[in-house]
């Protein structure tokens, strides 16, 4: 097997007397959807926050592409290739579709930034701005601003800024949230094909869609993961059906 | 052509047209009266890249206004006495030169503004207005107990710079060289807002967290903002200083960085031509009402409020309807 893309190292994390992770290990393989689940308050989010950088943990490691990201911040981790979309939306609001993902295909280049050239008149920019946004299905919405778009339509643009990116690893954080049954079948259908170009860590509370999608699944109760396997295997655990899914009818 | 752009021709029209008519009219004091204006409005330029682009408010930019002033006051008057400014390890002379001095007053603006920038941006909120109000008092201070330079009264030059071709000292020529440096500058500001520079630092003052998840740096583009912000409204200050040929510490006083951010609450926070509209209401304001009381104050305050609670884009906003949306 490749070595895993992503991986954590008992990553712990406590915030006063409360304890959001508890010595969190876990990998992300290449071409795989590893989907962590977990009740609201596991501490899902703030796994993710130490994963990408906003957050430093009290002990454990990061390691990305077989480099020890811990110690490095947010932006390092981003140009390293490590794309995040964020749970609320984390967006320029007053901006326009295209400039927004436009700042990602500028991240992406990386090197100055350019002071006198016009942004959006930049081909190579521009491109790979559309590019995303076709792929996503908001190329029509291009010159819309951003606080006009729908929740679903703003999660579809956070991809696309993800995109941009030609990341080696996505965490996407509930990306189907505020999308409607057809909006979340279409993502479900996207990310399905995405996982062959980078692996994707999903937080995501859309059940049907983690079932659909996962290769992996891991099961995250009080800052602990408790059960990782496959979508069969997680379904069978007795632990996990206490813990989390509730003894169906 | 959008409202907006119209509004702002005819600002910039009106500008030119004022002193070229008190200019065949021969009132050489209305001449100045728009050469106050074009002068204020470019230090209004400058602090809306920071202000306006990057969100930073700024309450120490009179720090950089005086740095340009005394940078113009120092120069000259080492010129106009025939002392050398430095002889060890090498020799500066002074100059009357204005592009010299304008280079020297946007080379030490800048600097500052890196010095306290660097410093100040670390801060965010109500921090940042206190700290970088801070660094304006202490260069105030500094200037007020610098015996070197005038200290406290300042320093007086007899005469104006000089400037290539043009006779500065007739209000006309004068007044045409500080308009063009602020059509420059309105040029650079456009351009710059659009860049992929303006386009990171607009995406920075709206949300930090995602430009720093496509790996940029927003502490580096909002100082890299202070410092352009800061160069520009240095650059203003020599020019000031040229205007009244006078250098005092009152350029570095805290009233001077609220005025300068008055002309862009007026004009309209984030509009180009804000500060442009902002100066010139501010100045008309000044001189009819300053004409009525020595409490005109007063009535600027009302306006201000109004703006404030009823007209949130400024002047400009007013009258162009809504484009940007700010907080």
């Amino acid at each position: 097997m490749t070595d895993p893309v992503l991986t954590t190292h008992g990553i712990t994390k406590s915030f006063g007397a409360v304890q959001a992770s508890r010595g969190i290990s876990l990998s992300l393989n290449p071409g795989e959807i590893h989907a962590i689940i977990g009740p609201n308050g596991a501490g899902k989010s703030t796994l993710i926050a130490q994963i990408c950088g906003g957050l430093a943990p009290d002990a454990g490691r990061v390691e990305f592409l077989g480099q020890d990201v811990t110690p490095l911040p947010t932006r390092k981790r981003a140009q390293l290739g490590l794309a995040r979309t964020f749970q609320v939306s984390a967006l320029a609001m007053e901006d326009t579709v295209l400039q927004n993902a436009t700042l990602g295909a500028l991240g992406a280049r990386g090197g100055p930034l350019g002071l006198l050239r016009n942004a959006l008149r930049d081909q190579g920019l521009r491109d790979k701005a559309m590019t995303a946004l076709e792929r996503v299905g908001l190329a029509g919405q291009a010159s819309t601003v951003t606080a006009e778009l729908s929740h679903g339509q703003r999660r579809q643009l956070e991809v696309a800024v993800a995109l941009t990116l030609s990341p080696r690893a996505f965490i996407m954080d509930e990306p189907m949230a505020g999308m409607g049954t057809e909006g979340s079948h279409r993502m479900t259908g996207f990310l399905d094909e995405l996982r062959a170009e980078a692996p994707i860590l999903l937080v995501e509370h859309d059940m049907d869609a983690v079932f659909a999608l996962a290769d992996r699944l891991s099961v995250l109760v009080y800052g602990e993961i408790i059960a990782t396997g496959t979508v069969t295997e997680i379904r069978n655990n007795p632990e996990v059906r206490a813990a989390y899914l509730g003894d169906p009818a | 052509m959008s409202r907006e752009n119209l509004i702002n021709a005819a600002l910039l029209l009106g500008l030119a047209m004022v002193p070229l008519y008190a200019w065949a009219m021969d009132e050489p004091f209305t001449i100045t009266l728009a050469t106050r204006v074009a002068i204020l409005a470019l230090a209004g330029v400058g602090l809306n890249i920071a202000l306006g682009l990057g969100g930073l408010v700024s309450l120490g930019h009179a720090a950089f206004f005086g740095v340009g002033g005394y940078a113009m006051g120092i120069l000259a008057s080492h010129a106009q006495s025939y002392t050398p400014l430095m002889e060890v390890p090498f020799l500066i002379e002074g100059t009357k030169s204005m592009p010299v001095i304008w280079i020297t007053a946007l080379a030490a603006s800048a600097l500052a503004a890196l010095l306290i920038g660097v410093l100040s941006l670390r801060t965010s909120g109500v921090y940042f207005i206190m700290i970088t109000l801070a660094f304006g008092q202490m260069f105030y201070f500094f200037a007020i107990s610098w015996p070197a330079y005038g200290g406290e009264d300042g320093l007086s030059i007899y005469i104006r710079n000089d400037f290539p071709g043009l006779n500065t000292l007739d209000p006309i020529q004068f007044f045409g060289i500080c308009f063009g440096l602020l059509l420059l500058a309105l040029w650079l500001n456009a351009r710059l807002a659009r860049s992929p520079f303006g386009l990171a630092l607009n995406a920075a003052r709206q949300n930090a967290q995602r430009v720093e998840t496509v790996g940029l740096s927003p502490f580096r583009l909002r100082l890299a903002a202070f410092v352009i912000s800061g160069a520009i409204t240095g650059l203003a200050g020599a020019l000031f200083a040229d205007l009244n040929r006078f250098v005092s510490p009152t350029m570095f006083s805290w009233q001077m960085s609220g005025e300068i951010m008055v002309f862009i609450i007026l004009g309209g926070v984030g509009r180009l031509y804000g500060p442009v509209a902002g100066a010139a209401l501010f100045i008309t304001l000044e001189h009819f009402l300053g004409g009525l009381s020595e409490f005109w104050h007063i009535y600027l305050g009302a306006l201000l409020l109004g703006v404030v609670l009823f007209a949130r884009g400024g002047v400009i906003g007013l009258l162009a309807g809504r484009k940007v949306a700010h907080d």
